[in-house]
């Protein structure tokens, strides 16, 4: 449905995210790539084509929400949040130093476009909620998008948001789940399982869809196609941790770890080599 | 006597009227909080979130950040306790316009026992930075309270008791946030108390006058931000009695002691004594856990002989 051109542009944009990812986490010396580049790819479809938002104005009122439930995921947010024209992109070389405003975790009274402070898992899906709903009660079409962990589904809350987001029939409401199957502690099914997930999901009343979270035709379909049915709709994306990264690709240790100056260069020109064959 | 919790439905459906961004959500409570009543009236403002209270707290900031003036109300042991996490990470630390009103605080809650009865709660809020912590002592100053808080841009905690309680202020609009309120001038002994103690307080300096001690009897709504200046003329005094249903620990006595910096006076709490409450009736608890109008005279009758 939508052309090469415009998907090669996001691939474009997505490879700039993980680039600024590394880099900002790399001179933070700390901070979570793992779940970060997991995420790049649907970051970039969301703020390069799907979601309706305004950078001179990041308070609009009518524009669609994010809300980045895995809050320690926010290099990825900064760095779309950046490239879209919110803040400069040199500020991300700041991340978490002291006196600079993009805090380890999103923080919406010093981030422009951060919709909704976020850091400790499970809170996120409820506060979407409450978007949506508020949306409902103003006649308003704008979309709420929230971006769980999957072992943030462990948390308790995210069930009862789940529960409340059907009950009053949000189907502007739109959750996309970074399945990448790995959380600090190991793999999720080890740690505390969530499968069958997309059962779990169904029978709280959710739409329910499974796609590759790293393709983005596939991504950009589903945003599109989403049903208007009275019901809130949750993306399971099957994703790799690390994604983008050789080393960092389904391993555990880069889960909150920054990468070491010789994981900096190698990184970064892995990340390069994939531009300069996109551009072939 | 009149009862806080019908206040604060009347004022919220008074709000409702004219104020269109006013939501009100409730957790399964809403007959015992009286919020149900607002939902009658404005059906499409208000919201049932179902035994989910955290899930409410999340709610209330997502509609906040939406430009909505949210009341969110349940019993005070599980508006802060259980959500104390969600309050801090999405209502207090993005300093949203969410007003959290709780209601039966404290053991006067009663045959519930120790489960049901807050006595922590002031403490819980007052450490969370933006947070404005209010205890309205009847319900002439609950109805202020009401649109006082609505107005106000930021988080607030308003906890109030289950029971009736006796009608101090005759008359509306004295009620300003951050502002304590001298009840009775006094130069032997300064009595601030917040809440349902206020009106045990006046008790206390109507038996201390019998006996010729003039106590000075401040009622403190707001906790947090205290009235300093109050805390000052109260210091003149030169001993200072605070009393709250709530445990002495972070509440209305560690704001005074604050409030006095480095230069305290000769100081006792009245409060529960880091105990849990137990089942019983309301008096015969308040008796107890010497939260009556004559164990704050007798406190008083010995600071001031020392």
């Amino acid at each position: 449905m939508h052309d090469e051109k415009l998907v090669k542009e996001i691939k474009k944009n997505a490879l700039k995210i993980r680039k600024l990812i590394v880099e900002s986490i790399y001179r933070a010396g700390s901070g979570h790539p793992g779940g970060s580049l997991s995420i790049a790819d649907i970051i970039a479809c969301l703020y390069f084509h799907e979601m309706r938002y305004n950078p001179e104005n990041p308070r609009w009122e009518d524009r669609d929400r994010l809300v980045l439930s895995k809050g320690h995921a926010c290099p990825a947010l900064y760095s779309a949040l950046a490239l879209c024209g919110y803040f400069p992109v040199e500020e991300l070389k700041n991340l978490r130093k002291t006196g600079h405003f993009l805090q380890g975790h999103p923080c919406m009274r010093k981030v422009p476009g951060v919709d909704i402070s976020t850091g400790s898992l499970g809170h996120g899906l409820s506060v979407a909620v409450g978007m949506a709903l508020a949306g409902k009660m103003d006649k308003k079409d704008y979309r709420v998008f929230a971006i769980l962990g999957d072992g943030e589904v462990q948390e308790g809350e995210i069930w009862e948001a789940a529960n409340s987001a059907s009950h009053f029939k949000l189907d502007n409401l739109i959750a996309i789940l970074d399945r990448n199957g790995l959380q600090i502690d190991g793999p999720t099914e080890e740690i505390m399982h969530i499968e069958p997930i997309a059962w779990r999901w169904s029978a709280f009343g959710w739409n329910v869809i499974e796609i590759d979270g790293h393709n983005i035709k596939e991504i950009l379909d589903t945003f599109h196609n989403i049903k208007k049915n009275e019901k809130p709709t949750i993306i399971i994306a099957h994703t790799i941790k690390g994604k983008g990264v050789s080393f960092m690709e389904g391993t555990l240790s880069f889960h909150g770890k920054a990468p070491s100056k010789e994981q900096y260069i190698k990184a970064m020109s892995e990340l390069e080599q994939e531009e300069r064959e996109l551009d072939v | 006597m009149r009862n806080l919790r019908d206040a604060y439905s009347s004022a919220l459906i008074e709000l409702g009227y004219k104020n269109k961004d006013v939501v009100v959500l409730d957790a399964d409570l809403a007959l015992s909080t009286k919020t149900k009543r607002f939902g009658t009236v404005f059906p499409d403002r208000f919201f049932d979130v179902g035994i989910a209270e955290a899930n409410m707290m999340g709610i209330a900031a997502g509609l906040a950040t939406c430009g909505k003036i949210v009341f969110a109300s349940t019993f005070a042991v599980f508006a802060t306790g259980r959500c104390y996490d969600a309050i801090r990470q999405s209502i207090a630390y993005p300093c949203l316009n969410v007003k959290i009103v709780a209601t039966h605080a404290g053991v006067s809650v009663g045959g519930d026992g120790a489960s049901h009865q807050m006595l922590e709660d002031i403490a819980l809020m007052r450490a969370l930075p933006n947070m404005t912590v209010i205890a309205p002592a009847d319900a002439t100053e609950m109805e202020d309270v009401v649109p006082a808080i609505a107005d106000y841009h930021g988080p607030c905690y308003v906890r109030i008791g289950r029971a009736d309680a006796p009608v101090i202020f005759e008359k509306h609009g004295q009620f300003k946030i951050g502002k304590g309120y001298i009840l009775k001038e006094g130069g032997d002994i300064a009595i601030i108390a917040t809440g349902t103690m206020t009106a045990e307080a006046i008790k206390a300096g109507e038996i201390l006058r019998k006996e010729g001690i003039d106590a000075m009897i401040v009622h403190m709504p707001t906790i947090k931000p205290i009235d300093k200046k109050i805390v000052e003329k109260a210091k003149e005094t030169g001993r200072i009695i605070t009393c709250e249903e709530h445990t002495i620990i972070g509440g209305l006595g560690d704001a005074v002691a604050m409030a006095m910096e480095d230069d305290p006076v000769k100081m006792r709490r009245i409060g529960v004594n880091d105990v849990f409450g137990e089942s019983g009736e309301a008096n015969e608890l308040l008796e107890k856990y010497g939260l009556t109008s004559e164990n704050i005279a007798r406190v008083a009758k010995e600071m001031v002989k020392f």
